[in-house]
């Protein structure tokens, strides 16, 4: 993967969850420009582990003095968000990847409507630009539990086509309508916690939407499960660990696999299986129910593996 | 006339399923000439599909308007041509809340016509039923001098623009809902290879 080497430029608590972190060239250099929705790869070497998290870029794609992500502390997730938080400081140097897009504007539609739960409000804060720019039709709704939770509001412009869902003052996100009036070409586009893109997608399936107009994207982190091991063409065995990952334990031993999100959403790190004893824990949104049956490929950076032995095409 | 099954070739020559019906969804329909036998199945298979959908029929010298009509589309409207009927279907595209299904059925070129006017008021292809039946014309554009010819039953033709002799391809535009046309004898002026009828 080509990274940059980025000095920390800011760190900004916007609620008591979410941080916005911006990332400049230390030499003042202008960097790649991207468009709304894409993601860069951040790195952080913790301890003995080198973790690689995907955040959105918040700040406006067609600015290069600098990149802006927001991130969400995970207590419980596997660590990565918690560097962020506690360790990552103004000055230091860190080393992301150049932005990625899989989750861009359809801008053959005719109206947008972005659909943003919690920390997935990101992606759309730099679609926002985009569209503004464009001078395209939008709608923005943002759902958020509280109003001290929602850590967009202080990064959202006062506009009317933005519409904050608080749920707790009773102002919950009502999908029917938002999907039921929407005029002829329109797209939607859903980030955030699974159930709220199964949520829009069944409200769509509902209304008769056509699937290629909903669009969603999900980061998944790697879930922990039992240990396992993998056998490579060579024989050679690879012990993967409880809470890593089979991507990161297969880095750790060395073995090439090209990877893009670390989520199970890109495909890049698409692995063929020649032999399976036992079952494939499939975690991923690439591979296809007929193929997740097959067992015959495997997500290595989400998906892990329970039984007798699974051996890689690597 | 029952549906037309082409035979296999390049990716871009568009292939077209059976209609399925989306319940009383609401629905824009376009047919022309044969097309309407399609939408008589497809009410007869469902009857609800008509609940609340605007119809348009394109005779073209075709007999199954009443029969159309007596299926009980919320709007019903003829028109002799597909040109006469375009303000129409724009202002229904334009009209059209997401959830409408759009049925087309008929000849090649009324389906890719339509289809192009809908893809451009942003409705993903995905989301555009049609089925072919009738003739088996084409709406072909010459890619030198870029007029289109309307019904092409003939491999090669000569264009009615620029009078070059073409080869019909097979290769489809989505945007102008036309095959492309290309100059048979550009390397051997004069030299044509024999017309053929364009088979399905």
């Amino acid at each position: 993967m080509s990274a940059l080497e980025l000095r920390v430029a800011a760190v900004e608590p916007l609620s008591p969850l979410v941080t916005r972190f911006r990332f400049e060239d230390p030499a003042g250099a202008t960097l790649p420009l991207f468009s709304g929705g894409a993601h860069i790869v951040v790195e952080m070497p913790d301890e003995d582990t080198l973790r690689r998290n995907a955040y959105s870029l918040i700040s406006d794609p067609l600015d290069g003095s600098g990149y802006e992500i927001a991130v969400r502390r995970e207590d419980a997730g596997r660590g990565g968000s918690r560097f962020m938080h506690a360790r990552v400081k103004p000055g230091d140097t860190m080393r992301v990847t150049l932005p990625i897009n899989l989750f861009s504007l359809d801008l053959r539609a005719k109206k947008h409507v972005l659909i943003g739960g919690g920390i997935g409000i990101t992606p759309f804060l730099a679609q926002l630009r985009q569209l503004q720019r464009l001078q395209m039709p939008f709608e923005l709704h943002y759902a958020a539990r509280s109003r001290a939770e929602a850590a967009g509001l202080a990064l959202l412009p006062d506009l009317p086509q933005i519409h904050v869902h608080i749920s707790d003052e009773g102002n919950r996100m009502d999908l029917g309508a938002i999907l039921g009036s929407q005029p002829l070409g329109t797209h939607i586009y859903t980030c955030g916690p699974e159930g709220l893109i199964a949520a829009v997608d069944e409200t769509g399936a509902r209304l008769g939407w056509p699937k290629g107009a909903l669009h969603s994207e999900a980061f998944l982190a790697p879930p922990p499960g039992t240990p396992f091991t993998v056998t490579l063409k060579s024989g050679r065995k690879i012990e993967v660990g409880a809470h890593q990952s089979l991507l990161e334990a297969l880095e750790a031993a060395e073995v090439e696999v090209d990877w893009s999100c670390r989520g199970g959403a890109c495909g890049r790190c698409e692995t063929g299986v020649s032999s399976c004893h036992g079952r494939i824990e499939h975690h991923d949104h690439w591979l296809s129910d007929e193929e997740k049956a097959a067992q015959t490929k495997i997500m290595p950076c989400v998906s892990r593996f329970t039984g007798e032995s699974l051996t890689l095409d690597l | 006339m029952p549906r037309t099954e082409f035979s296999p070739s390049i990716a871009t020559r568009p292939v077209y399923a059976a209609l399925k019906a989306h319940g009383s969804a609401p629905a824009l329909m376009l047919a022309d000439a044969e097309g309407a036998e399609a939408l008589i199945e497809l009410a007869a298979a469902d009857p609800a599909v008509m609940d609340r959908a605007h119809l348009i029929y394109i005779p073209a010298g075709a007999a199954h308007g009443p029969r159309l009509r007596e299926l009980g589309a919320k709007m019903y409207h003829e028109a002799p041509s597909f040109s006469a009927a375009l303000e129409r279907y724009r202002k229904a595209l334009l009209d059209a809340k997401m959830g409408t299904q759009l049925y087309l059925a008929g000849t090649e070129g009324l389906i890719g016509q339509a289809a192009a006017e809908a893809l451009a008021a942003g409705l993903p292809a995905d989301a555009i039923q049609s089925e072919h039946r009738g003739s088996i014309a084409r709406r072909m554009q010459c890619v030198h001098c870029k007029g289109v010819t309307e019904d092409v039953t003939t491999d090669p033709f000569v264009c009615s623009h620029c009078g070059l002799t073409l080869f019909v391809r097979d290769h489809f535009s989505r945007r102008l809902g036309a095959f492309q046309g290309v100059c048979v004898d550009a390397e051997t002026p004069g030299i044509v290879p024999e017309m053929k009828e364009i088979k399905a």
